[in-house]
């Protein structure tokens, strides 16, 4: 790997998605649109709905936005021959990778900078831990998606199909992480699943956030968001070949 | 001193099932532009990719410029324009090559130079995404002359062109070879074979004829490059 091919790649990346307007657009404003649907829904309802799923969605958006974007840009890469050009070049699978990491990292912050300041500062949700680890939360998400979307857009040959992993490998995920019920309350069986699963972890740092417990808890669980990121990334790496049939 | 820049011994490839190249024996000198050509679906971006090293390959060894096709220190040294326009279709030209270029650690000074080459200068800070083809697929070529390249790799580089913008890309690629570096331009056009200064005639995966435009036309005993490639096929059937 080499610094210079890497920041290359995510300064190239940013600047496609400059140009994009609509896209750049819809990824800063679609969460906090979202979120302040939910505040809306649960507004005048008794108890404190939105305190509880809130912060579950200000860790699920990043992830599934990320997603989608990473696994559709680079199965563009792949198809439009611009991939086979750079690792005909002296380009490291990991500078391509981490390059994409990179950029979409850099655009999950400002994505969630604007939620969690929407949803805390507007909207009045409830936090006891610290609102910067929020962010911090939200961004190894947001990278966590991209990396997955990295790794699935090896099998995939259309953006159609590319699209299709979403509800296959994202949808699980956000049934079982405890938003919907408890992970502790799940069946057998559910419950040892969704302790196998990224976004379980990303669930419960949020909550540990919420809930004002101990901070150490809370990067207990962004590590192993982050360690479930470093493998999507090697898994993505390995299906990044040079030499194709 | 070897002058031949590329190299392969019984070079066989299968895609998806099929063999696509049977066995090929090719040599492809320094200094000079080499014409591949043959229809369509003969193989030649297929012998391409194995050139480039980006072709998985069954049997056989590709060698270039004395190395093992692919291997990391060629990577710097080989320009490849594939059949694709593979440059960023949302970025402008002058951004494709900025990024091209960090990549392969050469100074922003040559992007300008490039450009003028493919002659793209007025159209340098525009969108690739709305340039025509012709001016896309320039785009995509001049990414290969970003760093003088010792072995220039051109899989169907002019297609679709204006003929002066054809004639003067001839002449580029035969600066280029001057200067010592190994051309290999493929086309499915057989007039642009006298263009060349040696051809590779490929058919179903075989190479059927190996030489000057001037030899393979004499050997045939016909004066253009098309009725020799007819009537190779004819006298010896596939089994060249």
């Amino acid at each position: 790997m080499n610094p210079r091919i890497t920041l290359a790649v995510a300064a190239r990346v940013l600047t496609q998605l400059r140009r994009d307007r609509r896209t750049l657009a819809m990824l800063m404003l679609l969460p906090c649109i979202l979120i302040t649907l939910l505040w809306w829904m649960f507004n005048d309802m008794p108890g404190q709905t939105f305190d509880k799923l809130g912060p579950g969605l200000l860790a699920m958006f990043p992830f599934i936005i990320m997603f989608l974007v990473t696994s559709v840009t680079t199965l563009r890469e792949r198809s439009s021959g611009t991939l086979e050009r750079l690792l005909a070049m002296p380009m490291g699978k990991g500078d391509f990778l981490f390059g994409y990491a990179l950029a979409f990292g850099l655009l999950a912050a400002l994505q969630s900078v604007l939620a969690v300041t929407l949803a805390v500062g507007v909207l009045g949700l409830e936090v006891d831990g610290p609102v910067w680890l929020l962010t911090i939360v939200a961004v190894t998400d947001a990278v966590l998606g991209s990396a997955l979307g990295l790794f699935v857009s090896a099998f995939a040959q259309t953006e159609f199909q590319a699209v299709q992993f979403m509800p296959a490998i994202v949808i699980p995920q956000i049934l079982l992480c405890g938003l919907f019920v408890p992970r502790l309350i799940l069946p057998d069986g559910l419950r040892q699943i969704s302790d196998v699963l990224p976004l379980s972890y990303a669930m419960d740092a949020m909550k540990a956030l919420v809930d004002g417990s101990d901070t150490g808890e809370v990067w207990q669980d962004v590590a192993v968001v982050a360690c479930f990121a470093i493998a999507g990334l090697a898994l993505g790496a390995v299906t990044l070949r040079r030499r194709t049939a | 001193m070897m002058n031949n820049a590329i190299e392969t011994r019984d070079l066989v490839v299968v895609r998806s099932g099929r063999e696509v190249l049977h066995g090929l024996d090719l040599n492809i000198p320094s200094g000079s532009v080499t014409g591949l050509l043959g229809p369509s679906g003969c193989g030649k971006s297929t012998l391409m990719r194995s050139i480039v090293g980006v072709q998985k390959l069954a049997s056989g060894t590709v060698t270039v410029l004395g190395q093992t096709a692919g291997c990391r220190p060629l990577r710097d040294r080989i320009g490849y324009v594939t059949q694709e326009v593979s440059v960023y279709d949302d970025l402008t030209v002058a951004e494709n090559l900025a990024f091209f270029a960090k990549v392969l650690d050469v100074p922003k000074s040559v992007i300008d130079k490039a450009v003028q080459r493919v002659d793209l200068t007025s159209h340098r800070d525009q969108v690739v995404g709305n340039l025509s083809g012709g001016q896309r697929s320039r785009a995509s070529l001049a990414v290969a002359l970003l760093k003088d390249p010792e072995v220039l790799v051109l899989d169907e580089p002019t297609v679709g062109l204006d003929p002066v913008l054809r004639r003067d890309l001839w002449q580029l690629f035969h600066e280029i070879a001057d200067a010592g570096a190994a051309v290999l331009v493929s086309s499915h056009v057989m007039d642009e074979a006298e263009r060349c200064d040696r051809l590779l005639l490929m058919r179903e995966g075989r190479i059927i004829a190996d030489g000057t435009p001037r030899d393979i036309k004499e050997k045939a005993g016909v004066d253009d490059v098309e009725d020799a490639f007819l009537q190779l096929v004819e006298s010896n059937g596939v089994d060249a």
